[in-house]
């Protein structure tokens, strides 16, 4: 779309051009080199001057998803010649695999968690913001600062306050506990971005429903609700970037069971030296969810944060 | 199908008041008006009607049943918006199957019905397209049919003809009286085009500021109006007004005096002492070059093709005259005035309420 009077100049377009590259190498470099490095031997991915060319091996992805044991290097050959892929992998380093690491289960945890709070957010946040947006609510202007108040300070103030109360609930490293942690700590964005979507939404449709026979509720699902999808899943990605990446509520609050994988990732590193591939392998496949989440809801983000700029 | 009554209806916003203690009653197969100026209270009074809204104090009666604190859907009626509000989410087919399948109707009745109504609005080969992507007039029909298409006991209308360009509007005003002549279904209708009221309705309510100013058939309001305001909010140009001062009316006489010049009025039925304004509608006042009338100075004309609009000057008093285009005014020429006798309305000065007399009492007791 361009609303530019004349078409822009060839000059224009090649200063554009330059600029728009220039800031995807800034930001797509470090993510290319992480994805980069979870293809590289252990070698390679410290060798100076960095290999941008090299022999790429699923090294790093076999350590990350295994537990292994160095064994003796006369028993090297002794091995079993039916080794699988991974085993054949490890082998040629000296190593057999002991057992499965926990990345996997990080991995679910953070997908459960994440998922999780995301979705109860968007609960209740389009019922709340439905409420405040159509209804007379007592003291609205007052509850809707008190729910935007929330977001006032870093959350990160209140850890110990919350880490002494999951203590004596026994929320520490559960799913519910994070799961209404991050819920609670998103709920204010949702709320707020929700009820400026809700706003948008003209009355007269619902109106029009609860005439032609529906009640609020079968309103509120069958006409708002569709309309409002641009602004749910908007606010659901924003939900889910942070609930996916929290880092410090995460290492504060969960150590075993219900522990994401932000904090498991950094732990790699210290099981068997320096591992670069298998840190940059979980980084990568960390990365996938939240883009592939965008990715499909972004024909719908687009359109959301650019909500009310345009009349329709 | 409907008969609709309003008793003592009343609605406050805050301190502010939208609609104050109406009373009128739309009888069943009307197509009746509720017009008045923005903000005076007709939407508010039927989103009341409508359950949209809930009254203050007051009962609306649905045939006979007080639906007053009913839910909306519960009072089974039909409400087409100005802005259409269709769902936009849902293709045409869908939008007119939307109020059938709130009622669990049977997917073949749906089917029927939906067929049937496309026919009735001349729409069938719109039923699968998406809503965004049909005309205004197209989007006002479908949103008539989804009206129609549940048989309501009555449809409320909100300014449904509003939104569409000037050419359009008057032909889906035809389309709109033939539909209704042919269902006979109640219909309450909200305008503040009084062209539009008069060109509709079998019955008006002329609402202003809250109040109802009166109630009846196009023609009588038209003739009789109860107050200046309806007086001057219908009719195009309005209904001229002269103020003639002070004067003593009793009952049987039918002379009111403009300076030293008498003016033949119906004779009044009511005793009256205080300032009055007089009402003459543009084409009951004629002009002669005799010296017997009230003397005009012509300060324009617009022609009309049959008709031109001559605007004189008495004393400070623009007054507004149709008369037959073929006569020539020059401007600035002197010219005599004639009222004709029967059809001239007094107003208490005041209180702008119209002065009870032989032509408007029938009218105005009823009202």
């Amino acid at each position: 779309m361009s609303y530019s009077v004349t078409a822009p100049s060839s000059r224009t377009k090649l200063f554009s051009g330059l600029v728009v590259s220039l800031y995807a190498l800034i930001t797509l470099a470090p993510l290319l080199w992480i994805i980069a490095t979870g293809f590289k031997s252990g070698q390679d991915s410290i060798h100076y001057p960095p290999k941008v060319l090299f022999e790429p091996t699923l090294e790093g992805y076999v350590n990350l998803f295994t537990t292994r044991t160095r064994i003796p290097s006369d028993q090297v050959a002794k091995e079993p010649a039916s080794m699988s892929w991974y085993e054949e992998i490890v082998n040629k380093k000296g190593e057999m695999i002991a057992g499965p690491s926990k990345y996997g289960e990080r991995f679910l945890n953070s997908t459960v968690i994440g998922f999780g709070s995301t979705a109860l957010c968007m609960l209740l946040g389009t019922m709340a913001a439905y409420a405040f947006s159509r209804f007379k609510v007592p003291l609205k202007d007052d509850l809707l600062f008190f729910i935007l108040s929330t977001r006032m300070m870093p959350p990160i103030a209140v850890a110990i306050p919350i880490f002494l109360m999951f203590k004596n609930l026994g929320l520490n490293d559960t799913y519910l506990g994070m799961i209404m942690l991050y819920t609670a700590v998103n709920l204010s964005l949702s709320v707020w971005l929700l009820k400026g979507f809700m706003d948008e939404i003209p009355v007269e449709y619902e109106e029009a429903a609860l005439i032609d026979g529906y009640t609020r509720f079968e309103a509120f699902l069958k006409v708002v609700l569709p309309q409002a999808i641009t602004g749910i899943a908007s606010t659901a990605i924003f939900c889910l970037i942070f609930a996916w990446n929290e880092y410090a509520f995460a290492v504060l609050l969960t150590s075993g069971d219900a522990q994401t994988a932000p904090p498991f990732i950094p732990t790699i590193i210290g099981v068997s030296g320096k591992d670069w591939p298998a840190v940059a392998a979980g980084a990568t496949l960390f990365l996938v969810p939240v883009m592939v989440f965008t990715v499909l809801l972004r024909k719908h983000l687009l359109r959301g944060i650019t909500f009310g700029a345009v009349r329709k | 199908m409907a008969e609709i009554e309003i008793k003592n209806l009343r609605k406050e916003f805050g301190e502010f008041v939208a609609v104050e203690d109406s009373t009128f009653k739309v009888e069943d197969g009307e197509f009746f008006m509720l017009l008045g100026p923005s903000g005076c209270g007709k939407t508010t009074t039927l989103r009341m009607m409508a359950g949209l809204e809930l009254p203050t104090s007051g009962q609306i009666l649905i045939d006979g049943e007080d639906v007053s604190f009913k839910r909306a859907r519960d009072r089974d009626i039909a409400f087409v918006f100005q802005m259409y509000a269709l769902y936009p989410h849902l293709n045409v087919r869908q939008n007119l199957e939307y109020p059938l399948r709130s009622q669990r109707a049977s997917s073949s009745l749906i089917r029927e019905k939906v067929a049937e109504v496309a026919a009735i609005l001349k729409i069938e080969q719109l039923l699968d397209s998406p809503v965004g992507r049909l005309s205004g007039g197209d989007r006002q029909r479908v949103a008539l049919g989804r009206a129609i298409v549940r048989d309501p006991a009555a449809f409320f209308m909100d300014e449904p003809l509003g939104a569409l360009d000037a050419e359009f509007r008057e032909e889906m005003a035809e389309e709109l009286r033939a539909l209704h002549d042919r269902m006979r279904a109640t219909t309450i209708y909200v305008t503040h085009d009084q062209l539009e009221a008069m060109q509709m309705g079998d019955k008006i309510v002329v609402m202003n500021h809250g109040i109802i100013e009166q109630f009846g058939v196009p023609q009588d309001i038209y003739d009789w109006p109860a107050t200046k305001f309806v007086a001057d909010f219908i009719g195009s140009p309005a209904m001229n007004f002269l103020e003639i001062g002070h004067q003593e009316l009793g009952i049987g006489e039918n002379t009111v005096m403009f300076k030293e010049y008498p003016i033949q009025v119906p004779a009044s039925v009511q005793d009256f002492d205080g300032s009055i304004d007089i009402g003459v509608r543009p084409e009951h006042i004629s002009f002669s070059r005799e010296v017997d009338g009230i003397s005009a100075v012509v300060v324009a004309s617009e022609y009309l093709g049959t008709t031109q609009i001559v605007s004189v000057q008495v004393e400070q008093t623009i007054l507004k005259a149709r008369v037959p285009s073929g006569e020539e005014y020059a401007i600035g020429s002197t010219t005599n005035l004639h009222f004709d006798p029967r059809n001239i309305s007094l107003f208490d000065h005041h209180s702008g309420r119209a002065l009870l007399s032989e032509g408007n009492q029938e009218v105005l007791i009823n009202g």
